[in-house]
């Protein structure tokens, strides 16, 4: 079989960029250290522009376990952007506070190529490794700190859920290989219509009176194994009520990998997500759907009221994060087997949310990381007076928190809408409603922490102004900038994401004309 | 008329001088005021402008400018999120309004010291979302220009304002942002039922809805955009937010946020769902006319000055949704007159409280008393508003609410007897108020009051130019107002176009 490798390229790369850090770091002992994390962002950068130009066009499978298209490439370049941010929002931190720097940023950059193989699997089982070298990444990051007792907690428990959440997920695909004999999508989904057209036959004879026709066997199996990989992708997600990990692991883990925990694993996590459910088992869309509702309601609401009552900022973020999840969900649920068009919507709006819901995340983490190298503090009371001491830290931090509240200028008001409007338009007036009401519990929360910053005078021994490091802070100034632009005018970001979600729903189209046909 | 540019203005120069202000360094404090002052001039130029030149003959809506701003995605059809602007007869004085109100908030405002370069960024940010909401036609900007205009509240009382300020605060805004939810939902119920793949209001306007869908959501705009217009039984975070707030922000607050919630009834409720008011509008006459009453008995047993304007507030307003439930000509003229009346008289209130704190830094009535020997303007300005508040002849506040209660005659006498009555009790507490604390015995600790600075008094000068032009000489008001209530859907003529001016012969 042919095989057209330099579809792959990026990902050989990452993967040679990886090695180069971490064998530097051998070679190199007299570099400071901070020019192994400088090296990795640029490293990143290059390779996300490049990826942009080169392959923007492309539209190819490799083999069929992989898929080049724009939607492939958009995440490539979303991901090894948020790699490259982190990078940057953690170079100071990590001098600072962590050892074994190379190591440090090569996990950082094995978990991206994670990422982008997840986002390009067109198949279950490339999908599931994917989510493994994502996840094993990962697992090491969270307990990056060792000497820390909750880094360590925090990474077990990550690692345990993780495994467990990874042996449903593993049996929902064999259930599914099991009933359907592939594990590739695109034999999956005429398969699921071919059941569907089964019960159809059933219902009808049924109705008709006649004798029963062949039941359909395979119906319970590949409902079964979806549940199972829903479940699984629940874990990783953080979607209630398989959410248990995510405060400790968040509260446990250096900060930047918080924020890349939050914003990469989510985002691959979705992009998985979004793949799998509109290539596969969108035409089942009726079957799950109810199911996927339910979680997203329950998600949005434990998630809002659990961080009314934190204290400690990582731990309200882990909250926040899992309510934004629900919101995200509400994307999948608006996906509609019968209307490709509004399937199409759903999944640009939930790509939108999720690309303004990082870029907003990221934001907030630049910024507490910055006041956590000053202060070595993460508690919202150790917030109080920071506009006083550093106006730009404050400012960037409020305007983040509102745009994760929905507020307008910022992104997330644009893109709530959008992703709200999508579920309206498929008939979940409630589920939306719940999501607009929720999101209004959340400015509380939001607010108590921008009250602390610019109601309180600073107190303690040190509260004098302080600067915040070059390159950190234009990373946050890009990042805030991003907020406003996408808050202001997501047209032109809508657009790309809605030429990347056209080849999600390809074979849909061709399946259910085929059904209509018949 | 064609020059749309001019509305997009209102919003272009305060969005922008936010942004300039932003660049500014905080030391610069001066700069910082300046930079205030020139784009609330320049808005408040262009806000006569518009209101001049709108020609009242041809009604409607003018000015009209449109954008594309995301259309053709999926739901979205042709237009289906434009920046889309507009005023009518309506929008017209309410952007006057915002125009001498901004002006005097930023002169009053002159005077703060504190983080003066954030203050300033919030107030236009407020500023630039009031006047959104008054000329936007389009759904999604409407609402966006409608949340940024509630949103600075929260930080504005927090950081700047006293007495309670952290309750006061979170109690206005989780009110305001709740019933903002309300709207939320009911603009998707709108836009999912008219599936049209737009937000245009030009469009929403044209489309028929049900009557059950329409009675359905008509409270969902009514409730939530009441609750800023101080609804009863949601009224609370009023006085609350207005004692709290630092002096210009309560003047905006009462001046002109307050009137977006009647103005949001008139445009989301009556505009788009006119099949809902049947049912709904007599609802909102009851409750305007609770809280008229209820607001005025209320305000005669505070001893906070601030306390007393703020229920005042509640009560005009209750005045003003009492006249948009008449749904008649007159009773919904005079609710447009009110809102613009009680919002310069409201505005000019808390601009002379603030003066009078800034130095005494109490507001118990019962300590002050003969202040007219100290500071004799304040005594005549506050003493305009106080009378323009309970309605005497010659003052903006009488020619309003003749309006709504002519208006209310006609359809629920009883109610009119209420507002009627209501307007009396405002006497009491007005005069209550001047008797005691400008003239009275003089209390010698107030020996160090000083007049006015000049800064308020300009203010002060701005804000009662119309209150006695829109007194004696109403028709200019009228003449855009009327046109445009009479074309509203579901509004009833009475003696066809039968306004004040023609009441008196003109």
């Amino acid at each position: 079989m042919d095989l057209e490798y330099q579809l792959i390229i990026p990902e050989f790369v990452m993967a040679g960029l990886a090695v180069v850090v971490i064998a530097a770091a051998l070679m190199f002992r007299q570099v400071d250290q901070k020019w192994f994390g400088y090296f990795t962002a640029a490293g990143l950068a290059v390779i996300a522009i490049v990826t942009a130009v080169a392959y923007w066009n492309t539209n190819d499978d490799f083999g069929t376990v992989l898929a080049v298209d724009h939607f492939t490439v958009l995440f490539r370049v979303f991901f090894l952007g948020i790699a490259f941010f982190t990078v940057m929002a953690a170079v100071q931190f990590a001098g600072d506070r962590l050892k074994n720097h190379a190591e440090f940023y090569g996990l950082i950059v094995f978990a991206t190529l994670g990422m982008m193989l997840l986002a390009a699997s067109r198949e279950l089982l490339t999908a599931y490794l994917s989510l493994e070298l994502l996840s094993f990444s990962f697992y090491i990051l969270v307990g990056f700190n060792k000497l820390n007792p909750f880094s360590n907690e925090g990474s077990l428990k990550y690692m345990l859920l993780g495994a467990f959440s990874s042996a449903l997920m593993l049996y929902g695909i064999s259930l599914i290989y099991g009933v359907t004999g592939t594990t590739t999508y695109s034999a999956i989904g005429p398969d699921v219509v071919e059941g569907t057209r089964n019960i159809a036959d059933q219902l009808a004879s049924f109705a008709g009176g006649s004798g029963g026709v062949d039941p359909d066997a395979t119906r319970p199996g590949l409902l079964i194994g979806l549940v199972l990989i829903t479940a699984g992708l629940g874990f990783k997600v953080s979607a209630v009520p398989f959410h248990q990990w995510t405060p400790d692991a968040y509260q446990g883990a250096p900060l930047p990998i918080t924020a890349f925990l939050s914003a990469g694993g989510k985002a691959a996590a979705f992009a998985f997500f979004l793949r799998l459910f509109s290539e596969a088992f969108l035409p089942a869309a009726a079957e799950w759907v109810w199911f996927v509702g339910i979680l997203a309601a329950v998600t949005m609401i434990v998630g809002n009221l659990m961080a009314l009552q934190q204290t400690n900022f990582k731990r309200l973020m882990a909250y926040s994060s899992i309510s934004q999840v629900g919101y995200l969900l509400v994307g999948i649920v608006a996906l509609n087997a019968a209307d490709i068009g509004q399937s199409q919507d759903a999944a640009s709006a939930l790509v939108l949310h999720l690309i303004g819901y990082v870029t907003t995340n990221i934001a907030v983490f630049a910024a507490i990381i910055a006041f956590y190298n000053r202060t070595g503090r993460d508690d919202i009371i150790d917030l109080r007076g920071l506009a006083e001491r550093q106006p730009f830290l404050a400012f960037s931090i409020a305007a983040a928190l509102f745009s994760l509240a929905g507020m307008p200028l910022f992104a997330g008001f644009a893109t709530k809408f959008i992703i709200f409007q999508a579920a309206f338009n498929n008939g979940f007036l409630w589920l939306g409603a719940i999501g607009v009401t929720v999101s209004f519990v959340s400015l509380y929360y939001y607010l108590m922490v921008i009250k602390q910053m610019y109601l309180y005078e600073p107190e303690g021994s040190d509260r004098a102004r302080f600067h915040v490091s070059r390159p950190l802070a234009g990373a946050l100034v890009v990042l805030v900038a991003g907020v406003l632009f996408i808050g202001l005018y997501p047209t032109p970001l809508f657009d790309v994401i809605h030429s990347s979600t056209e080849g999600l729903f390809e074979q849909a189209a061709a399946l259910s004309a085929s059904v209509v046909g018949n | 008329m064609d020059a749309g540019e001019a509305l997009l203005l209102l919003v272009l120069i305060p969005g922008a001088a936010m942004l300039l202000t932003i660049l500014v360094p905080s030391r610069h404090a001066n700069v910082v005021r300046w930079i205030a002052l020139i784009a609330t001039t320049a808005t408040l130029i262009d806000s006569i402008w518009i209101f001049a030149v709108y020609d009242f003959a041809q009604g409607g809506y003018q000015f009209d400018l449109q954008y594309p701003w995301i259309e053709n995605i999926g739901f979205l059809g042709e237009n289906g999120i434009s920046l889309h602007l507009a005023v009518d007869g309506i929008a017209a004085p309410m952007v006057l309004l915002n125009g001498l109100v901004g002006f005097a908030g930023v002169l009053v405002s002159w005077k703060i010291t504190h983080r003066v370069k954030d203050f300033f960024i919030l107030f236009m940010a407020l500023f630039t979302g009031v006047y959104g909401v008054y000329i936007g036609q389009d759904l999604f900007f409407w609402f966006f220009a409608y949340e940024l205009a509630v949103l600075p509240m929260y930080l504005l009382i927090v950081i700047w304002g006293s007495t309670n300020k952290e309750y006061g605060a979170m109690k206005l805004t989780m009110v305001l942002v709740g019933g903002s939810v309300l709207i939320f939902v009911g603009i998707f119920a709108v836009f999912a039922e008219a599936g049209a793949g737009t937000f245009d209001m030009a469009v929403l306007r044209d489309i028929e809805f049900g009557r059950g869908f329409a009675n359905t959501f008509f409270p969902f705009f009514m409730i939530g955009c009441g609750v800023l217009a101080g609804l009863f039984p949601f009224h609370t975070w009023s006085p609350d937010g207005h004692v709290a707030a630092p002096t210009a922000v309560s003047m905006l607050h009462a001046g002109v946020l307050m009137k977006l919630g009647a103005f949001g009834v008139i445009r989301l409720g009556m505009e788009i769902l006119p099949a809902g008011t049947d049912f709904w509008m007599p609802v909102l006459l009851v409750l305007g006319g609770v809280a008229a009453v209820y607001g005025a008995i209320s305000a005669i047993h505070q001893t906070d000055l601030k306390f007393v304007i703020g229920y005042s507030s509640v009560s005009h307003m209750g005045f003003v949704l009492m006249g948009l439930g008449t749904m008649n000509n007159i009773g919904v003229n005079g609710a447009v007159l009110q809102m613009f009346s009680h919002g310069v008289m409201t505005a000019l209130f808390f601009a002379m409280v603030g003066g009078l704190y800034d130095q005494a830094h109490t507001r118990d009535i019962r300590v002050f008393g003969g202040l007219v020997r100290k500071m004799p303007l304040f005594v005549i300005f506050f003493g305009i508003a106080g009378l323009t508040s309970l309605g005497l002849p010659g003052l903006s506040g009488f020619v309003a609410e003749f309006h709504i209660f002519v208006g209310t005659i006609d359809t629920f006498p009883l109610f009119a007897a209420l507002g009627i009555l209501s307007a009396a009790l405002t006497a009491i507490y007005v005069l209550r108020l001047m008797g005691r604390a400008a003239l009275g015995p003089f209390n010698p600790r107030w020996d160090n009051l000083k007049e006015l600075t000049r800064w308020e008094i300009a203010a002060a000068i701005v804000l009662i130019a119309p209150i006695i032009a829109m007194g004696i000489w109403p028709d200019p008001f009228i003449d855009r107002i009327a046109p445009t209530v009479a074309e509203l859907p579901g509004v009833d003529q009475i003696g066809g176009l039968f306004t004040l001016s023609s009441l008196t012969g003109r």
